[in-house]
């Protein structure tokens, strides 16, 4: 394993910067006075946690896209999938400090005059059940998709739309109040998590270093998967399908198994991101979610993993600027990146300084 | 039981009449026993020669002197007339707001509740100034009058020229139906031309039939209601058929009922029928709605392969473009729909011909990036037009020609708009499909979907044919965008909305041909229809959608895949 990792560049740098993340954070958020210019703020160090989640779902994203050719257009679906299941878990914590306080029902249950706990609501009370789901929604989900769509070999553009399709069907159920996830309000007002006050520095701090740690295991997991065996199939799968089926591979187990695992990701990215920001909600279904992972990926470069993670932070870091400096100019500049990068850069920002450097490397050669 | 619903609404109007009417109110039953017609004839009689020739104002100015005796007379009269102010006079009588003035005894119509009181003049409909209470006198009716005045309402209403108006007084008399409402039905019958005021004047005297105490009078009245649709005959009969906890049914006779339980049965057979033409009208016209928001798509993605993400942008584009033509023809909303389909087609085509030339061109074979690439066009002409118009919806007119609804029966009526949706997309149909299988350029497009190369070599400008097609697809989604813009908000999330509905359609209606499309969206939206009433719309959206997800994982090529050599690219 140390091999694979540290035969790759871009990935040690990554891994590096992680490491020094996850020792400099917790020193200037929670030992530097706030008085100090070096204090780093509690809204800054959720922010980072909201970009590590992101980064992991560009992960899983590339991981299918980069490496198997499956350019899902829903897995912002799964990523929902994970946050709803950890977020049930949550309201179900929150007990009698709800508005009604009703002891059983969340809130929006009483509402709704509801008088009995949904039959999928059982056993969210309970932490290991809640994580449990958070990989088994998401990847159930996945395996009966996948196994259909591959097993009838749909692939490419149809992939992409049906993937779609999936996701905006489960945005328009998750809008129904009928649903039992809470209509469009979805959840929020969490209290707090296995005990912890969820508002707490330190539950944050503990929170942000799980989703470091989720992060930099996700990213080995990956590297691992990838420089096996298996992983040399897969991409070969990517890179002709048919000669892989020919050679006795089977291709759609392949594929998907990598599926199931990328929603699996996804989903724990989807979970960390809930207790994070504290809420979710159907508009995370929505098909213009999932194309912009499509998109930190592609920007980032695809097939590194490490481009997915860098892509995930550069588009996300424009969105909170922009958002706050220039509101109006945000959609122009992600479309025209859009444009940009799938026109210019078609192997991403990762793609392009490697190139320039091999480069620089030959000509410094000759 | 009849009696018991006028003396309701009397009381309603006597509410602000004088103490000397709580009497009249207590006489109530008593008068309505009395045939009202016979006094009114033998005043008519007495005045009838002089009235003649006196004509409106002079019968108006008539009343204020008059007294009961005379006052009905007057109101025979002037119901004679056929003049279409009369209506007004009477139903302000009825509701006590036609006073006299006293100085010079001019009758006006008073607005009730205002001080001063304001008058309008009957005679000419406009204002009249303001008058103080103490200048003017009502011009009183009591119980009796009232009946009159009702009858001499829906005579007047009867004779109307107006089909519409004919119709609804007869629904309006089919509510209580009296003695004197038969009567001037059966007056109205006997001179009435059109056949749908004369069915419903039938459908109500059978009604009136249904209470007779002749048995073999309801059978015939039953016999005659059994094609009828409307809803108060429905009821009627399903009285007729039940029986109270004492046993005893609402109608005596057993070959009555007999009569009544298979003209019901018939009546739903009917209905049901109806109902089903309504929705596989709907879900047509929801299904067109589809086709002409994918049918664009289905030359782009459908015969080019570009995955334009942009599509729904383009419609918004379209949609815009009828706004902004109404603003520049304010006074004519009709022709501005019909001016705004060929401005959408060039301007949308344009947009589509920039698309095609600036990005999609460096971009094909590869059709993820394509996707990823239009798909930042879109944000960007959405936030465009937020910053060109705004970020809420505008409002578009819709001309008075595609307003209102055809009714073809009680239960059976489709809107225009929705009429107009179906045929303008079956036109629109039609028009791609002969300019793709009839035209120089529809046979070099279709050349080059299937062999690039062969047809580059064959001396086909693949590059203009390229650029060409893209324009036409992106024009038809801004023809798409007029009709849209008369049928849901136009704002920039406009495009957004359909675009996975688009695709979908296309991937089922098979990729590469246009009727696939056709045929797949009208389905679409039949099921659509068809599923609501048992799942709701929203569930009834998403069965269709995994129905369609589960669909493609068997037949990948969608309905109507297509074959030979077109299908190996």
């Amino acid at each position: 394993m140390r091999h694979r990792v540290q035969t790759d560049g871009g990935g040690r740098i990554f891994l590096g910067t992680l490491v020094a993340v996850v020792l400099l954070v917790p020193v200037l958020n929670l030992l530097m006075p706030d008085s100090s210019s070096l204090h780093m703020s509690g809204y800054t160090v959720t922010l980072l946690g909201k970009y590590m989640t992101y980064a992991m779902l560009a992960m899983a994203v590339d991981l299918v896209w980069g490496y198997c050719g499956i350019l899902s257009l829903g897995h912002g679906a799964f990523f929902a999938l994970g946050g709803y299941a950890i977020g049930m878990y949550l309201m179900r914590q929150i007990g009698t400090r709800g508005v009604y306080g009703d002891p059983l029902l969340p809130d929006f249950m009483v509402f709704l005059n509801w008088k009995d706990l949904p039959w999928f609501w059982h056993g969210f009370g309970s932490f290991p059940f809640a994580v449990l789901m958070v990989f088994l929604a998401p990847g159930l989900l996945a395996l009966i998709f996948g196994f259909l769509a591959f097993r009838s070999r749909v692939s490419g553009v149809y992939l992409s739309i049906i993937t779609q399709a999936l996701t905006y069907a489960l945005m328009l159920a998750f809008f129904r109040n009928d649903m039992g996830f809470g209509g469009n309000n979805g959840f929020t007002d969490f209290k707090d998590i296995l005990g912890f006050n969820l508002q707490a520095p330190g539950t944050r701090m503990v929170l942000f270093l799980c989703t470091a740690l989720a992060l930099g295991g996700t990213y080995v997991l990956c590297r691992c998967i990838i420089t096996s065996r298996a992983g040399r199939v897969i991409q070969a799968v990517r890179d002709a399908e048919s000669r892989a089926r020919f050679l006795g591979y089977r291709v759609e187990y392949y594929k998907l198994w990598m599926f199931v695992l990328s929603a699996m990701l996804a989903g724990l990215a989807g979970a960390l991101y809930v207790t994070q920001i504290g809420i979710i909600n159907p508009s995370e279904f929505s098909p213009a979610n999932s194309i912009e992972i499509v998109i930190w990926v592609a920007i980032g470069g695809r097939g590194t993993l490490y481009g997915a993670v860098v892509g995930a932070f550069l588009v996300n870091y424009a969105k909170t600027y922009f958002t706050a400096a220039l509101p109006s100019m945000w959609l122009y500049a992600l479309g025209a990146l859009f444009v940009f990068v799938t026109l210019f850069l078609p192997t991403g920002v990762v793609g392009f300084l490697n190139a320039r450097r091999k480069r620089n490397l030959r000509l410094s050669a000759e | 039981m009849l009696a018991s619903l006028p003396i309701g609404l009397w009381c309603v109007c006597a509410a602000g009449f004088a103490v000397a009417d709580v009497a009249a109110i207590a006489n109530v039953v008593a008068v309505a026993d009395i045939p009202p017609t016979a006094p009114a004839a033998t005043v008519l009689e007495a005045t009838a020669p002089a009235a003649a020739e006196r004509g409106l104002p002079a019968l108006l100015a008539g009343l204020a002197t008059a007294g009961y005796a005379d006052k009905q007379a007057l109101i025979k009269q002037m119901v004679e007339l056929h003049d279409p102010r009369v209506h007004a006079v009477l139903e302000a009588m009825l509701e006590g707001n036609l006073y006299s003035r006293s100085s010079d005894a001019r009758v006006f119509i008073v607005a009730s509740g205002t001080d001063p009181l304001e008058l309008s003049d009957p005679l000419t409909g406009r204002a009249a100034g303001t008058a103080s209470p103490d200048d003017l006198s009502k011009i009183g009716v009591n119980n009796q009058l009232r009946k009159v005045l009702r009858v001499a309402m829906a005579q007047s209403d009867l004779s109307s020229p107006d089909e519409a108006v004919r119709l609804n007084a007869v629904r309006e008399m089919l509510r209580a139906v009296d003695a004197d409402g038969i009567a001037l039905l059966n007056a109205r019958l006997a001179v009435e031309s059109r056949a749908a005021v004369k069915r419903e004047i039938r459908a109500g005297l059978a009604l009136a039939d249904l209470d007779s105490d002749d048995a073999k009078t309801r059978l015939a009245a039953v016999e005659g209601l059994s094609d009828s649709l409307n809803i108060d005959v429905y009821n009627r009969l399903s009285a007729m058929i039940q029986t109270s906890e004492q046993g005893s049914a609402g109608e005596p006779d057993a070959k009555v009922r007999a009569a009544a339980v298979a003209a019901l049965r018939g009546i739903d057979l009917k209905r049901g029928l109806y109902s089903m033409v309504q929705t596989f009208l709907f879900g047509l016209s929801q299904g067109s709605v589809l086709v002409l928001a994918a049918i664009g798509l289905a030359i782009t993605f459908g015969v080019m392969g570009v995955i334009n993400m942009a599509h729904g942008e383009l419609m918004m584009l379209g949609a815009y473009t009828t706004y902004v033509v109404q603003l520049i023809m304010p006074h004519h909303i009709g022709a501005s729909i019909l001016a705004a389909i060929p401005a959408a087609f060039v301007i949308s085509g344009l947009a589509g011909i920039a698309i095609e030339r600036g990005i999609v061109r460096h971009l094909y074979g590869r059709p993820l990036e394509t996707l990823l690439a239009t798909f930042g066009l879109s944000l960007i002409l959405q936030q465009a037009v937020r910053d060109l118009f705004s970020a809420n919806n505008r409002p578009v007119e819709t001309p008075a020609w595609l307003a209102g609804s055809l009714q073809i029966n009680e239960v059976l009526s489709i809107t225009y708009n929705r009429l107009y949706i179906i045929v303008f997309t079956f036109a629109l149909f039609l028009l791609l499909l002969a300019i793709l299988k009839r035209t120089r350029l529809g046979l070099e497009v279709r050349a080059v979907a299937q062999n690039r190369a062969m047809a580059k070599a064959m001396g086909i400008r693949t590059e203009w044919v390229d650029a060409m097609t893209f324009g036409l697809g992106s024009g038809i989604a801004g023809i798409a965008g007029v009709a849209l813009s008369q049928l849901t908000n136009v704002g920039p999330n406009l495009g957004q909305s359909y675009i996975v509905d688009c695709f979908m359609v296309v991937v089922f209606g098979g990729v590469g041909n246009v009727w696939g499309t056709e045929i797949g969206g009208n389905a679409l939206g039949v099921v659509n229809k068809v599923l609501e009433p048992y799942a709701g719309a929203v569930l009834a959206k998403i069965f269709v959608l995994v129905f369609l997800i589960l669909f493609i994982q068997r037949r990948p090529r969608g309905m109507f895949p297509q074959k030979g050599r077109a299908a190996e690219g």
